[in-house]
């Protein structure tokens, strides 16, 4: 399949089960609920090392937000729903109750259960207050700046990590630009985030090393300065090569944020240098979620 | 399918218990079984066929009509459908609902939702004191559900109160959410002396400045973000409560300092 000069492979995504939830900040102004949610959400690019994958999904108009603010609406993954829980709470805890004149709501009603403020109240030594208002428990915390407003409980509901492509290019600057312009198209798409920096990874890994202790190494058969040297999957003149890693809370969401992605890429095509489209798949072994990608873009 | 009525035909000098004549009770029972239920009435009995005329059958839906200030526990234990009441009524209406709804077109007497757990309780006039109360003896008040009066109440209204919402768009007597453990009384009105006396927690949230007591200490005037959430959540009653402009700044004075001071009096600025 070519799309505007660009070869889009005959291969798939391989993507693997997670627990999600979504949480809403919401503060003072945007600017208040923005920084909060990046604190919230940062260092989670993999739950290699951070614990979690955790982005921005969108800002929150103050008439979508249950206080009326202005607000963020995040997503959080990770592999199960005990280390959910976990982050979910440390980083409520250090990042939005941390952050001036923030509330925290759940972003997801139905699923199971996960404590939000539930036992962040008690940074309120006794001087918390519950107040059950149409059947949500909210606790207000007070706080050097006020008080702290939030719900006691979000839903953990099951999703989909991993989701994928990987844009190869004739330069970076031409690989870095086309990643920027479909990373702008899908942060339109609800339910998904990109957690890497800016939405774009450009160190995707394989599998295993030659270092027994990591799990993980530089993916050599598409890093262009090993053409040479490696088992490569690069023709000669790919320079540059970057990945966009999606996660979604289903599988229909990771594959319209894809299309749009991938579309984006291809629009602008063989003349910005752009010159293939390809996945990262661990052979069906890794995850039961396969994104192949002719069939997203047919 | 109408609903089951209950017209009374003529007032009793005697207090009436109404606690058979409710939803749950009365579901798949023939008409002359509901006709021969017999009412305590002071010391005797009386069949409710004697009392009042009976007509309809929807036993999920009851109505009282020419109702008085001698029936008692109407409402009493609910658990499902709705009780709609002409007139007034007496005491303990709707003691103990964990669930439906009942309004009432009249006043009631005492302890009207006294130790309601759930549902909603609709006064369209006035209510007698202890409104949401727990019983004389008894610990816990009101635990649940939606209190809403149209017009005054008594002294003494949400004493004990556990948990729910008690919206008041009239005034209140004396001693409003006397001994609160928790939950929210909301008034539209003027209260009386000694609001939230001896609470220990839980949210007076009030349109007037009170006449507070020495031991409610001021602690300044604030923007709380639960507010909106909550003046939101009146917007679904038939209340003038529903119609109240949304606002979040209060003056907030901290209660009863006499007691574990860790309820509230919150005034709108």
């Amino acid at each position: 399949m070519i799309i505007n000069g660009v070869t889009i492979d005959k291969t798939f995504a391989e993507a693997f089960p997670m627990k999600a939830t979504r949480a809403i900040i919401t503060a003072q102004n945007e600017k208040w609920a923005m920084i909060s949610a990046q604190a919230m959400t940062g260092f989670a690019t993999s739950v290699i090392a951070c614990g979690c994958e955790a982005g921005i999904e969108r800002l929150l108009e103050p008439s979508e937000t249950p206080d009326g603010r202005p607000g963020v609406a995040i997503l959080i993954f990770a592999m199960g729903g005990k280390g959910l829980a976990k982050q979910l709470e440390t980083r409520a805890g250090q990042c939005v109750l941390t952050s001036p004149t923030s509330a925290l709501f759940a972003g997801l009603d139905e699923g199971k259960k996960i404590p939000l403020g539930k036992n962040l109240r008690y940074f309120g030594d006794g001087f918390q207050i519950s107040k059950l208002i149409d059947g949500k428990r909210y606790w207000r915390v007070p706080v050097m700046d006020g008080e702290f407003l939030t719900e006691a409980t979000t839903a953990q509901v099951e999703a989909v990590g991993g989701g994928n492509f990987l844009v190869l290019a004739e330069s970076q600057p031409q690989a870095l630009a086309a990643c920027e312009a479909a990373i702008e198209e899908m942060r339109k798409i609800p339910n998904v985030i990109m957690p890497f920096p800016g939405g774009v990874v450009r160190s995707g890994s394989k599998v295993g090393s030659k270092y027994p202790a990591l799990g993980a190494s530089t993916n050599d058969a598409f890093c262009p300065t090993l053409k040479g040297v490696t088992k490569t999957d690069l023709s000669p003149e790919i320079e540059s090569v970057m990945e966009i890693v999606i996660d979604g809370l289903t599988k229909e969401d990771i594959d319209k944020a894809m299309r749009v992605g991938i579309q984006a890429v291809c629009d602008l095509g063989e003349k910005e240098g752009i010159k293939r489209i390809s996945a990262g798949n661990y052979g069906g072994k890794l995850g039961p979620f396969h994104f192949h990608l002719q069939e997203i873009m047919a | 399918m109408s609903a089951l009525t209950f017209t009374l035909k003529q007032r009793t000098d005697q207090r009436v218990d109404m606690s058979p004549l409710v939803c749950q009770k009365l579901s798949g029972m023939e008409p002359a079984e509901i006709a021969a239920i017999e009412l305590q009435n002071g010391k005797s009995k009386v069949r409710v066929d004697s009392l009042f005329k009976i007509s309809g059958s929807d036993s999920h839906n009851i109505q009282f009509k020419n109702s008085f200030g001698k029936l008692d526990f109407i409402g009493k234990d609910l658990t499902e459908g709705s009780i709609h009441v002409e007139g007034d009524v007496g005491a303990y209406l709707g003691m103990g609902m964990s669930a439906g709804a009942i309004d009432v077109f009249g006043n009631t007497d005492i302890y009207a939702a006294c130790e309601m757990k759930g549902g909603q309780l609709v006064i369209d006039g006035n209510a007698g004191d202890f409104l949401g109360a727990a019983m004389v003896g008894n610990k816990q008040g009101m635990k649940g559900g939606v209190v809403i009066v149209k017009g005054s109440v008594g002294d003494r209204a949400g004493d004990h109160m556990r948990r729910g919402v008690m919206l008041i768009e009239g005034d209140t007597g004396d001693y409003c959410g006397s001994r609160m453990v928790a939950g929210t009384i909301a008034v539209l009105g003027k209260t009386g002396r000694f609001p939230g006396y001896m609470m220990s927690r839980g949210t007076l949230l009030l349109w007037t400045q009170p006449q507070l007591s020495a031991s409610f200490n001021d602690c300044g005037a604030h923007t709380l973000a639960f507010l909106p959430i909550l003046l939101n959540s009146f917007k679904k009653y038939n209340s003038r409560f529903a119609e109240v402009d949304t606002f979040n700044r209060v003056q907030r004075f901290g209660g009863d300092m006499a007691e574990k001071g860790l309820g509230e009096i919150l005034v709108k600025i």
